[in-house]
């Protein structure tokens, strides 16, 4: 996807829009603090998912970190590939790296995000 | 001088038919396994154990084991560990046929010395809490977490009460949410001040009529003192909920606070780290808890109950409290780690525990500011026992991660610090260097680390360079784990 047009959340997962459906995966910045992913937890298609709460976790050499939905609504496809091969998400995390995607129900929960400029800027505050 | 042939796998050492014993000929009449054990618990064929003879055996681990560093060869500032030195008068005492050859089932009256120091033990653990009711079962810390919460959950019960929360800030050690988690809680995790303390508007936000525990470490993860702790208990305590401290880090504050004077209601000890024991590479550990005396009645049995005027056969008796929980471990968990914790308290005293406190927070702090310019901390000018710095400028900079650096102090006969703990802080190195390092030690390790951050990046990201095993592949290594316990197939 091109990264200009995403959005991005303060929990680094970014935002595709085509019509109601959101692309959902995670950031270069986040994949790089996290360093190389080991293994991740997809959310389940069919089930629905709440902004803001956990629909998943990703495992590093480092850590287990959460991964939070950044819209409500149901999942539609995940990216099972990930499942046997993580490296996706980091080589190409904003194309082959994608890990969802939701039919959003309130698609307005959408506005309160970042695009890729002040997003840039947001990491770059919290690096140091 | 290395014996490699020594450290090859024992199943590469096997040779068929060799045996480290032989045994007498059976005297009674040998009989098929099939007629012993039924079919469906008999293996196809045997499980290929390796064919070794006892010198093989001892050398492969003595060699084995002069690979690895430990407190007793090295320096081992690992963060949150307090590897300080055992003494090794304590591990002789614990020797000693009056201890080691007790069994748990004799009768309670030959018992009583054994006793009557875990009585002890009971209260020097209580004093130094200041929390009144002490179980001493807990097999390591992190039960000892568990085993409160199940104390805990069993007083609300009791008060017909139902809480499904704890409540934890995001510096904690993960063993809090997983024995909350495991004891049948709602985890909540909150964020932390800029400051690196419980952010207290975040606290009341997430406060309320559910919250059965909040657990802090105090000082906390990033070794810091908690200093609105008194204020964070009362506003648990506001809502009905219990405050648990998280002993892990007694070492800082022996002698000069209390947990159960700041406002905790149950806590945990690590008598393996705090008190001195072999620990690291598995334990054993012991985690003792000590709750307050309305807790008392749920804590797991038996405890040790002290009868002054009974007959000297039956001065000490194990009693289980009233509303106990139950068992949490087999008779009056890790005894071997509990005397060496014994002797420490009596060879120390109060004044010497206090000193132990006193020269834990005087060696983090001389560390700290002979390293803070090369590694920033992030939090606070002053630490408690132990500071957590960050590799983020050299990574920005030129590339060279806490990774690197903790690798590399291998090549220099210093064991690395903890690093990429606590996840709060980025490129995280965590360094405790506990009472027992002298100066020249802590300056030849300051030394080490700005002469690392001098080299090669490449270099760096290559290394340990001199240690038999080099730098593993942990990705490859996490996501096609080859685990090998028994014969190569």
């Amino acid at each position: 996807m091109d990264q200009a047009s995403l959005k991005f959340t303060k929990t680094h997962e970014w935002v595709g829009v085509e019509g109601d459906i959101a692309t959902v995966g995670i950031s270069d910045f986040a994949v790089n603090q996290l360093t190389d992913l080991v293994y991740i937890e997809l959310p389940k298609i069919g089930s629905t998912c709440e902004a803001g709460k956990v629909f998943g976790e990703v495992e590093s050499v480092k850590a287990v970190s959460d991964l939070y939905a950044p819209v409500s609504g149901e999942i539609v496809e995940a990216n099972e590939a990930l499942v046997d091969d993580q490296s996706p998400l980091s080589d190409d995390p904003f194309g082959a790296g994608w890990i969802t995607k939701v039919k959003m129900s309130n698609p307005a929960e959408l506005d309160q995000f970042m695009n890729a400029d002040d997003y840039k800027k947001f990491c770059e505050s919290e690096a140091h | 001088m290395r014996n490699k042939l020594a450290t090859e796998s024992l199943f590469a050492l096997s040779q068929p038919g060799r045996r480290g014993a032989e045994f007498p000929a059976a005297d009674v009449p040998e009989r098929p396994l099939s007629e012993l054990i039924p079919a469906s618990a008999l293996a196809d064929k045997p499980t290929g154990l390796p064919e070794v003879t006892e010198s093989d055996v001892i050398r492969h681990f003595v060699n084995l084991s002069t690979l690895n560093m430990c407190v007793d060869t090295h320096f081992y500032p690992l963060g949150s560990c307090t590897m300080k030195y055992n003494p090794k008068r304590h591990e002789r005492l614990a020797s000693l046929p009056g201890i080691v050859d007790l069994h748990p089932y004799q009768n309670q009256s030959d018992l009583q010395g054994m006793l009557g120091m875990l009585y002890e033990m009971q209260e020097m653990l209580a004093e130094i809490a200041g929390l009144p009711a002490v179980s001493l079962q807990p097999a390591a810390g992190a039960q000892g977490e568990f085993t409160a919460l199940l104390t805990a959950k069993a007083y609300f019960e009791d008060r017909g009460e139902k809480r499904t929360k704890v409540l934890f800030p995001n510096s904690a050690h993960g063993t809090n949410p997983a024995s909350a988690a495991i004891a049948g809680f709602d985890c909540v995790q909150l964020a932390s001040s800029k400051e690196g303390l419980v952010d207290l508007e975040d606290l009341k936000a997430h406060l309320d009529d559910q919250t059965a525990v909040f657990m802090v470490t105090n000082p906390n993860t990033l070794g810091l003192f908690e200093k609105d702790i008194k204020q964070i208990a009362q506003m648990v305590h506001d809502v009905g909920g219990l405050v648990y401290i998280d002993g892990a880090n007694m070492n800082a504050i022996l002698g000069y606070t209390r947990p159960g004077d700041f406002g905790g209601d149950m806590m945990h000890f690590n008598v393996h780290k705090t008190f001195t024991g072999p620990h690291g590479a598995g334990g054993p550990g012991s985690g003792p808890i000590a709750v307050r005396d309305f807790l008392a009645d749920f804590l797991p049995g038996p405890v040790i109950h002290f009868h002054p005027d009974a007959d000297e056969t039956d001065q000490y008796t194990l009693e289980t409290p009233a509303k106990s929980i139950g068992r949490v471990r087999s008779f009056y968990g890790n005894i071997g780690i509990l005397v060496r914790g014994y002797c420490y308290l009596r060879t120390l005293g109060a004044p010497g525990l206090k000193a132990v406190s006193e020269n834990a927070v005087l060696n983090a702090n001389y560390l700290k500011a002979l390293l803070k310019d090369v590694l920033p901390v992030p939090n606070g000018d002053l630490c408690m026992h132990e500071f957590v710095a960050s590799a983020s400028k050299s990574k920005a900079a030129n590339g060279i991660t806490a990774m690197d650096i903790a690798k590399r102090l291998l090549d220099f006969g210093f064991h690395a610090p903890t690093v990429y703990f606590p996840l709060v802080v980025p490129e995280a190195i965590m360094v405790e260097p506990t009472e027992t390092e002298s100066k020249e030690t802590l300056d030849a390790f300051a030394e080490t680390i700005i002469k690392i951050l001098k080299e090669d990046p490449e270099f760096l990201h290559q290394a340990p360079h001199s240690t038999i095993v080099q730098r593993p592949d942990e990705v490859v290594a996490a996501r096609n784990p080859i685990l090998q316990c028994c014969e190569p197939q």
